[in-house]
């Protein structure tokens, strides 16, 4: 019984792997996370690392963009096999949908407002619809405002209409750095999340283990730091 | 020559970058968009038409389907319907071709919130270029948006077919008409002066619906705009820039004026040539006119 059990749940994983081409998705609005370059095409640290890890696990992979509200409902319907999108591995998304470990550490989210002298605790804070950043303002008592897109976080910021955007520290930090001190990180980083995994379907056990597996090789030989140090320079790089 | 746009003067900067592969992109979503509203609105007016018939039909069952999909369709909100009504569609569609294709298959297709069919039933298949895909969606896009316009115009017509007045009816059947020769040749060719107004209303709002495209993974002009208008850092572009999407706004909304006010002059145009002859006040006021010119 037992053999015939394991025979049958490797013909069931070969067969999730036999599919010829895995198709991940990402958001294309978060650098250096991932984005459209001038040429109309994803780019970005996710999209390297996604192609690595599929020339290491042996699989043809192809690219989808994908609006972030229905990233999720699209992955467990079985539009795309992989979400690839900068997501942190939180126990509510755990509950819908499966992680790989983690492929960029545990980071802090910042605050970054256009004067030193917001109140965070009252004020009005903007942050990306259905996020981890999103979750903790409406439980730090600010008043939240949530946006569609990453970028529309920061514009809110700089017209005014938000007094703070909370946001991750490594989307934030080039930004900042390119607004001439328009744009000012403020207050206390906040410890989010347990880091960014690629997001599976559950029952899709075959293709997590080989991409874990695929992620472990690259943690091992330092190729993940590497392109870590690549994508996010500066004086905090992100390392494994 | 676009090599470096940094060294580059105003004039030529500018050339290229509105020449990016991004800006192409943008420019051909206009395409997209008018060829769905050159299927959707036809299809959603069909699909209204027979929305419309059925909720008059003296059969009890049909009457009650007609009426049962403009209630539901017009009380449920656009984006719920986006995202909930087009994963159902496309589920049922791998559903269908599931048990069609794979009735060997043993596994379960529900696992907790997964839904797996066989390869071989998904749609499109993963090994489908990703054109296809997008093909796919904006079928997807077109069918949805015609089932949600659709109810709308189909109460449209219903209450057009109300409007026409009773004696006309009546006059045909005085003249020896079969219930069916009376709905074709007199009920519908005089309901569609009452329904115009309600129609290009509904037209309008297609027109600016189209950034629920998205949803499905149909890049819209709205979107490209918001992509290509928010602030560019250097280190990701050659082209860095700030928070232009004013401008991009600004050149959707000449874009939309200019097709609302084209649509506006066809539409007057249409009802002009639909009131003539009609017995109601518009076409008493042409009639009017026409004879005091000859007179």
């Amino acid at each position: 019984m037992r053999l015939w059990l394991t025979t049958a749940f490797a013909l069931v994983a070969t067969g999730a792997l036999a599919q010829d081409v895995v198709r991940i998705a990402t958001e294309g609005a978060y650098p250096p996370f991932n984005f459209l370059d001038d040429s109309g095409k994803l780019a970005g640290f996710e999209i390297e690392l996604g192609n690595e890890l599929c020339a290491r696990a042996g699989l043809t992979c192809e690219w989808v963009q994908n609006d972030w509200d229905s990233i999720i409902p699209n992955l467990v319907s079985g539009n795309y096999d992989v979400i690839i999108a900068g997501m942190s591995i939180t126990e509510e998304r755990d509950e819908v949908i499966d992680f790989t470990p983690p492929y960029f550490p545990p980071t802090e989210s910042a605050y970054v407002a256009a004067s030193a002298d917001v109140d965070l605790t009252s004020g009005v804070i903007a942050a990306q619809t259905a996020t981890i950043q999103a979750a903790h303002v409406a439980e730090s008592g600010a008043t939240l405002l949530e946006f569609a897109t990453p970028e529309e976080t920061v514009a809110a910021v700089r017209n005014g209409e938000a007094d703070a955007v909370l946001a991750d520290y490594d989307f934030l930090a080039p930004i900042v750095a390119a607004s001439n001190g328009e744009l000012m990180f403020v207050g206390e980083r906040v410890p989010l999340g347990n880091g960014v995994g690629a997001g599976l379907r559950e029952s899709d056990t075959a293709l997590r283990d080989a991409l874990s597996a695929a992620i472990q090789s690259m943690k091992d030989d330092g190729s993940l730091n590497a392109l870590l140090a690549k994508w996010f320079p500066g004086e905090e790089i992100p390392q494994f | 020559m676009c090599d470096d746009p940094a060294t580059l003067n105003d004039l030529l900067w500018f050339a290229c970058y509105l020449t990016t592969g991004k800006h192409l992109a943008f420019y051909i979503s206009f395409g997209t968009v008018l060829l769905l509203l050159a299927v959707t609105a036809p299809a959603a007016l069909g699909l209204g038409f027979v929305g419309a018939v059925a909720a008059r039909s003296r059969i009890l069952p049909l009457s009650w389907l007609g009426r049962g999909y403009i209630a539901i369709v017009r009380g449920v909100p656009d984006i719920a319907f986006f995202m909930f009504f087009v994963i159902a569609l496309d589920q049922g569609l791998e559903y269908l071709r599931h048990h069609i294709l794979c009735p060997d298959w043993d596994q379960p297709v529900r696992q907790g919130n997964d839904f797996l069919v066989c390869p071989a039933a998904k749609l499109p298949l993963s090994t489908a270029p990703q054109w296809l895909h997008e093909v796919y969606g904006f079928v997807l896009a077109v069918v949805t948006f015609a089932i949600v316009f659709g109810a709308f115009a189909a109460n449209v017509l219903f209450g057009a077919m109300q409007a026409v007045p009773r004696a006309q009816i009546e006059t045909a059947e005085a003249y020896g008409m079969t219930p069916r020769q009376a709905f074709r040749r007199i009920l519908v060719p005089q309901m569609w002066v009452y329904a115009l107004p309600g129609l290009s209303n509904l037209w309008m709002v297609l027109i600016k619906a189209t950034p629920l495209l998205f949803l499905l993974g149909v890049r819209d002009i709205v979107y490209w705009a918001r992509e290509l208008g928010g602030s560019k850092t250097p280190q990701f572009t050659a082209y860095p820039h700030g928070d232009w999407r004013m401008w991009y706004f600004l050149f959707l909304l000449v874009f939309y004026l200019g097709l609302t006010r084209l649509s506006e002059t066809v539409l007057n145009r249409l009802m002009d040539r639909l009131t003539h002859g009609q017995a109601m006040a518009g076409g008493e006021a042409q009639r009017r006119t026409a004879a005091a010119g000859a007179a």
